[in-house]
């Protein structure tokens, strides 16, 4: 006990480091199960089915599946760089969500904020800074491989990062300008409050241009559909992890929805006001939203045990029923409900976002490797310079009249 | 010995250590990657002198840009292992004691300025940490000039790479 109280920073960050990686984790692997279910539907089919009830152990049996496979590692590759490669691309989408405040700072624990791992005061800038090194694990892999369809997909997508990365960065100025701080707190807070009384002050609505070019960019930074080139496997086999297998391959796949799940974080701050709940604070009601949305789900799930489920899936099902009902219950409780607001409306919002993505996926077709270059260079770009140029313009033009 | 002082050792170690390494390894992908390591580093160092912006955008720029631009152009070029050249007589002579003299007059004038000291008693790093919005003030009322004159210089750059870089028709 003597230690907690010495050090209440170093044991409260440890711990919170250490939740938000399981969180994280585990949100990694239900990632890639939403994707397959969705994209699944979306093309008429069911996805996966039939590890575990609705494929919900997919995930678990997919993770074995990658541990247990024979890792090689090809004799003509560069070894130290080619084992660094993923490393750096995993350990470095994973510091980046460090930096996310899931909820608002006044809610502490041992006189620490609960629920942001690092709060820096530039912590847009960090984050950025982060991001900007992830071409690493990408490029170096390519290259390290030392094969021909690897270094292509990584010369293709350093190319594709580089270059959007300028309009993702200027897109988001537009934001800092009205926000005025490099702070996630503070840019959060400033769109408290609402227009006409109901239309909530987020960033997005004077910003839809910027937001826009924010979400494109991103959805290319995070070589996705219909910015996949890097892993085109009709023209690449795989891109640039084609001689990757094994774990190492699964580092790779859990750092881009990793990725995944920092941009729509970051959009969620910059254009969707964060933690805070798109109704005004008067209305007590919605502190039960948490607590109904999972006692309906439980339901949803009770009648689908009883109806649907046969044998060892029936068994696997009612334990979910049981986990959705008893945090409902919980979520209900006032305190607790209190407290899992900005969290609640935070992970809603970012959902939203990654189902978009999945869609986005489950829609579109490739872009070809010259369009990709010319819609980036030709057409984000310059739409994210005048986005940028006529809100400074905007924001300036009182003080100039005034004198 | 504070965690600043370990953290100012362990950075600037990795710091030569990186530019060592930057020298003496034969494939050029190895030393862009030290060099990388020399950015991060400093960027660290900055971070210890209370100055969270600049090691943001050392980062940013340096390793971020940069260097990636660096580590693409070696990997579409297919740069190959270096050849050695053996040392020539005056390098081993003249340049290896005149380097040393070098670094020791550098270290003494270092050691004596307010940086130094800074590091020195840890008072960096518990320094007030300068914001952002006191940088901007400082760069666009008192230094307006040079941050123009600067940036006008780089789209002369820019243009320049592009007239030379063009295709003749």
């Amino acid at each position: 006990m003597g230690f907690i109280t010495q050090h209440p920073v170093l044991v409260v960050s440890l711990v919170k480091i250490a939740v938000l990686l399981f969180i994280v984790m585990t949100a990694l692997a239900y990632l890639t199960w939403l994707e397959r279910k969705v994209v699944a539907h979306i093309q008429s089919r069911i996805g996966p089915y039939y590890v575990g009830a609705h494929g919900l152990l997919q995930p678990l049996a997919d993770g074995l599946k990658f541990l247990f496979k024979e890792d090689m590692t090809p004799p003509t590759s560069d070894r130290l760089v080619y084992l660094l490669a993923p490393f750096l691309a995993l350990s470095l989408a994973l510091t980046a969500i460090a930096l996310i405040p899931f909820g608002p700072p006044h809610v502490t624990w041992l006189g620490q904020p609960l629920f942001v791992v690092s709060n820096v005061d530039i912590g847009l800038l960090f984050l950025f800074s982060i991001t900007s090194i992830g071409v690493y694990g990408v490029a170096l892999a390519g290259w390290s491989s030392n094969s021909k369809y690897p270094l292509l997909g990584g010369l293709r997508s350093s190319a594709q990062m580089i270059s959007y990365e300028v309009s993702l960065t200027i897109s988001v100025v537009g934001v800092l300008l009205l926000a005025g701080s490099l702070s996630f707190n503070d840019i959060i807070e400033g769109q408290r409050g609402y227009w006409l009384h109901f239309i909530p002050r987020w960033h997005v609505f004077p910003q839809i241009i910027g937001f826009l070019c924010y979400l494109t960019a991103a959805i290319a930074e995070t070589n996705r559909i219909p910015f996949d080139l890097p892993e085109a496997e009709t023209e690449l086999v795989a891109g640039f992890h084609t001689e990757y297998s094994s774990f190492k391959f699964a580092m790779f796949f859990m750092a881009e929805y990793a990725n995944m799940i920092t941009v729509s974080c970051l959009a969620t701050i910059l254009f969707f006001g964060g933690w805070l709940s798109p109704f005004p604070d008067s209305w007590t009601w919605q502190n039960y939203l948490p607590g109904a949305g999972l006692l309906l789900l439980a339901a949803y799930c009770a009648y689908d045990t009883v109806a649907n489920m046969r044998g060892i899936a029936q068994i696997q099902f009612a334990v979910v029923t049981l986990l959705a009902g008893g945090g409902g219950l919980i979520s209900l409780y006032p305190p607790a409900a209190a407290v899992i607001q900005g969290p609640f409306w935070f992970t809603t919002k970012i959902l939203l976002i990654l189902f978009f993505y999945i869609w986005m996926r489950g829609t579109l077709p490739r872009f070809r490797y010259d369009q990709l270059m010319s819609f980036g260079w030709k057409l984000l770009l310059p739409v994210s310079l005048a986005n940028l140029v006529i809100t400074a313009f905007v924001i300036i033009w009182p003080l100039l009249r005034h004198g | 010995m504070s965690v600043p002082i370990i953290l100012f050792f362990v950075c600037a170690l990795l710091a030569v250590a990186g530019a060592v390494l930057l020298i003496l390894a034969r494939e050029p992908i190895h030393s862009a990657l030290a060099l990388v390591l020399v950015m991060m580093a400093l960027a660290v160092l900055y971070l210890l002198l209370g100055a969270p912006f600049v090691a943001a955008v050392q980062i940013i720029v340096y390793a971020g840009a940069i260097m990636v631009l660096f580590v693409f152009v070696i990997m579409l070029l297919n740069a190959g292992v270096e050849e050695r050249t053996d040392f020539s007589k005056i390098a081993k002579w003249a340049g290896v004691p005149l380097g040393f003299f070098l670094l020791l007059l550098i270290a003494h004038f270092l050691a004596r300025s307010s940086i130094g000291t800074a590091i020195a008693t840890g008072a960096g790093a518990a320094a007030e940490q300068a914001s952002t919005r006191e940088l901007s003030v400082q760069l666009f009322r008192q230094y307006l000039f040079p941050f123009e004159a600067t940036s006008i210089l780089i789209l002369i750059a820019i243009l320049g790479a592009l007239v030379l870089a063009r295709k003749d028709e």
